[in-house]
């Protein structure tokens, strides 16, 4: 069982890895328009190369 | 340029229009515009057509390649562009623009203070819903370990854990719900959070008594689940709510802030509030009343469409009483004030919504009645188990409680919570996309018991502008010299009549001299004849019913060019669809006898009255109401005001005037009207699936319930049924078609 001491902390950092980047896209309004962006993959535009 | 003053070029600029042709060079609005300090343009405009990935490359494209447009994006779920632009760029060039590619737009006010408000609120929503997700996740990890069979020291170890987690979640996730709870109690209300808050800090508090005491049940996992679940609802009503409220009242004011007031001869702009009775006014062509006065001097034509319903524009010259709200179509008209403000006729108007709305019963939604009687029963049950289980144990505290919390976690309307936001949700975003526009949370609820529709005419289930109709009957020659000349004057009738022209390939003949009479006509040379367009008794011609611009070449009998207001797209599906769904329908209009027969029948209505006035309408709706019918009202004058409000439910166009789309529930974003009949079917049909939520989740409780009060409910047993019953009402509100 000596493993749990390992996996556990391994576990919560992963999840607050995840949250930190859940609070990063929202910080930089990824979430504002969901229905576009899922619209926005099937345009050509910018298919080369990112958007300036 | 500052908010009002973009308000003011809005209000004078507005496209789409009936009666305002001269709008865009409206020269108070442009001497107003050039007065602000030239900074950079952030125009907001209302997309109700778009809605695919096309669409975005059609409208950021037309944009982005529009000389003097630094950049703009489309939001798709909000169905609005933001543009950043040169100064000189207005809200109209890009509406024309976005025309031109086949996209109907509407400027919004770029208030831009409260969008951010509404964004700040949804983010921090989202931000404790991330919050309480990621926790759920991981309490539920060690929450499984525990169930499985893990024992003491781990379990101890597991729960410590957990409760490092869970505590701040709560404390952080719960504030919305703490808050209200504390907001209703200090109110005297036992509202829906209150049983909320009370589950989340019992369960908290006694998962840490008991994991001090190495207790063998902690329900971390289920306040934070709690959390979760409730929070999704929160924050599906609040995006439904935000999205409405932000489209509806931002849609740029049309009423006019200020007016262009003569001191000693000298223009001066001033605000209507500092306007008194007697103050000399100036109406520009194209410009909206601001005051009610009499008219002193010029002459011209008025639109009264919007506040009486009458679709013919009217003669006004010396002595003639205007109105406040009516429109100034040819020529420039000097007022005297007779009453300004609180005593003009637009106020009147406002003061009969006001009377309206007092009368309109609160109504009190699916929801509300649902949490009046669930949430005294859930207090009532928690502490009668905490009752009967001191007086079994011989008061054994820490089993008593832990019933009682078990008890209130296992009633907490987690499914309750989201059985009404995830059907409005389903059910707003199937309306928005097409075309409609929910303003009211309980609006779609009011809809569906609808069973009276009355509607308005001009504006409404017409479009408000004129259609040339016998061109046909005229020689070419004669088409030819009145084209030329209605292309003369920016007049309604005289700008359909240009229009017509032009799709029947009619070149203008080529006429001197021309020069607009205002309030009669444009007059001109022909061929060394006088040639006029304008008013019957202009020409000397007999005035007829039906709406006729005339015209005469010498001394040559006057023929006349008649118009008819055309249809609504969409408006005869509409009103056969109601028909047909046994609704009765009602035509209402302030506008002359033939030409609202003549509509009736075409749309094969039978009940309809004419020479409405706005408090007859009111009254009619009223009495309506009386007989025990349900009134929907769909109106778009400041004449429907009235009746908009005290409807049980009423629609207004996005064309409507700014009064008539504030009293009104939802608005019609689109040209089309056909949605209308679509929304009372989608609203009774999430009534049905609002009602079926109710059932499965009281289902849940009368499993659940017994088992908690028995003592036999677990962490896992409350685990299930919260999120069993909270995914089926999800899955429920989706089968909305």
């Amino acid at each position: 069982m000596d493993v749990l001491g390992i996996l556990i902390p391994v576990s919560l950092f992963l999840g607050l890895l995840g949250l930190a980047f859940f609070v990063w896209a929202m910080k930089a309004r990824q979430f504002d328009d969901p229905e576009g962006d899922a619209n926005r993959i099937l345009t050509k535009e910018w298919d080369d190369k990112p958007r300036p | 340029m500052t908010v009002a003053e973009r308000d003011l070029e809005a209000g004078m600029t507005s496209g789409g229009f009936s009666a305002c042709p001269a709008c865009v060079a409206a020269p108070s609005a442009e001497r107003i515009a050039q007065m602000a300090a030239p900074a950079d343009a952030r125009i907001m405009l209302s997309l109700p057509s778009a809605h695919c990935a096309a669409c975005i490359s059609a409208v950021e494209g037309k944009l982005n390649g529009f000389p003097g447009v630094k950049s703009a994006r489309l939001n798709l779920t909000m169905k609005r562009v933001s543009v950043d632009a040169e100064p000189q760029i207005t809200a109209d060039i890009l509406i024309e623009a976005l025309k031109s590619v086949g996209y109907e737009a509407h400027e919004l006010d770029a208030g831009l203070l409260s969008a951010t408000e509404a964004d700040k609120q949804a983010r921090d929503l989202l931000m404790r819903l991330g919050v309480a997700f990621f926790s759920m996740m991981n309490v539920m990890l060690l929450s499984i370990a525990v169930w499985a069979g893990a024992e003491g020291a781990t379990r101890d170890m597991f729960h410590w854990i957990s409760a490092a987690i869970a505590l701040p979640t709560v404390v952080f996730a719960g504030q919305p719900f703490f808050k209200s709870a504390w907001m209703s109690l200090r109110a005297g209300r036992l509202g829906m959070d209150v049983p909320i808050s009370l589950a989340l800090i019992l369960a908290s508090s006694i998962s840490v008594f008991e994991t001090i005491y190495s207790g063998h049940h902690a329900y971390f996992d289920a306040a934070v689940m709690l959390c979760f679940f409730l929070l999704i609802g929160r924050y599906l009503d609040y995006r439904t709510r935000a999205i409405a409220r932000s489209a509806a009242e931002e849609l740029a004011a049309l009423e006019v802030p200020r007016a262009t007031v003569l001191v000693d001869g000298a223009e001066v702009v001033r605000a209507i509030s500092e306007i008194i009775k007697g103050d000399i006014v100036l109406v520009r062509p194209g410009g909206r009343m601001p005051v009610d006065g009499v008219v002193i001097h010029g002459e011209s034509e008025v639109d009264r469409s919007l506040l009486t319903g009458e679709s013919l524009p009217v003669f006004a010259g010396q002595g003639t009483l205007v109105s406040a709200g009516e429109v100034n179509l040819t020529g420039p008209l000097t007022l005297q004030v007779t009453a300004a403000g609180r005593d003009s006729s637009l106020h009147r108007m406002a003061d009969l919504v006001a009377v309206a709305e007092a009368a309109k019963t609160r109504y009190t939604s699916l929801a509300e009645r649902a949490a009046s009687w669930y949430s005294p029963l859930v207090h009532i049950l928690s502490f009668g188990a905490f009752g009967f289980w001191m007086w079994q144990t011989g008061g054994d505290l820490r089993y008593a409680i832990n019933i009682s919390a078990a008890v209130l976690i296992i009633t907490c309307p987690c499914a309750l919570g989201l059985a009404v936001p995830a059907v409005v949700t389903a059910a707003s975003g199937r309306l928005f996309r097409k075309g409609l526009l929910i303003k009211q949370g309980t609006a779609l609820e009011r809809l569906a018991e609808v069973d009276t529709v009355v509607f308005d005419k001009t504006g409404t289930l017409t479009m408000g502008t004129p259609v040339a109709t016998n061109l046909d009957d005229h020689p070419r020659q004669a088409v030819e010299v009145a084209a030329a000349l209605a292309g003369a004057s920016g007049h309604p009738l005289a700008r359909a009549l240009a229009d017509a022209a032009r799709a029947a390939g009619v070149h203008p003949a080529h006429v001197e001299e021309l020069r607009e009479v205002p309030g009669y006509g444009v007059e001109g040379q022909w061929k060394g004849q006088k040639v006029r367009l304008g008013r019957a008794e202009w020409c000397n011609a007999e005035g007829q019913t039906q709406t006729a611009t005339w015209l005469c070449t010498g001394d040559a009998a006057p023929s006349a060019f008649t118009f008819t207001d055309r249809l609504r797209p969409g408006a005869d599906v509409a009103v056969k669809a109601l028909q047909s769904s046994g609704k009765r329908v009602i035509l209402l209009s302030g506008d002359t006898e033939p030409a609202v027969a003549a509509i009736a029948a075409t749309l094969g209505i039978s009940e309809w009255a004419s020479g409405q006035l706005p408090a007859e309408k009111a009254a009619k709706v009223a009495s309506l109401t009386a007989e025990g019918a349900r009134v929907l009202m769909v109106g778009d004058g400041l004449n429907d005001t009235a009746a908009l409000a005290g409807a049980h439910v009423s629609i207004s166009p996005a064309t409507a005037l700014d009064a008539a789309r504030v009293a009104s529930d939802i608005v019609l974003l689109g040209q089309d009207m056909a949605p209308i009949a679509d929304a009372v079917r989608i609203s009774r049909q999430s009534t049905r699936r609002i009602i079926e939520n109710f059932m499965i989740s009281g289902g849940y409780n009368l499993i659940a319930v017994p088992l908690a009060l028995a003592g036999l409910a677990t962490p896992l047993a409350a685990a299930l049924a919260m999120s069993l019953s909270s995914i089926t009402v999800s899955l429920n509100a989706l089968r909305l078609k």
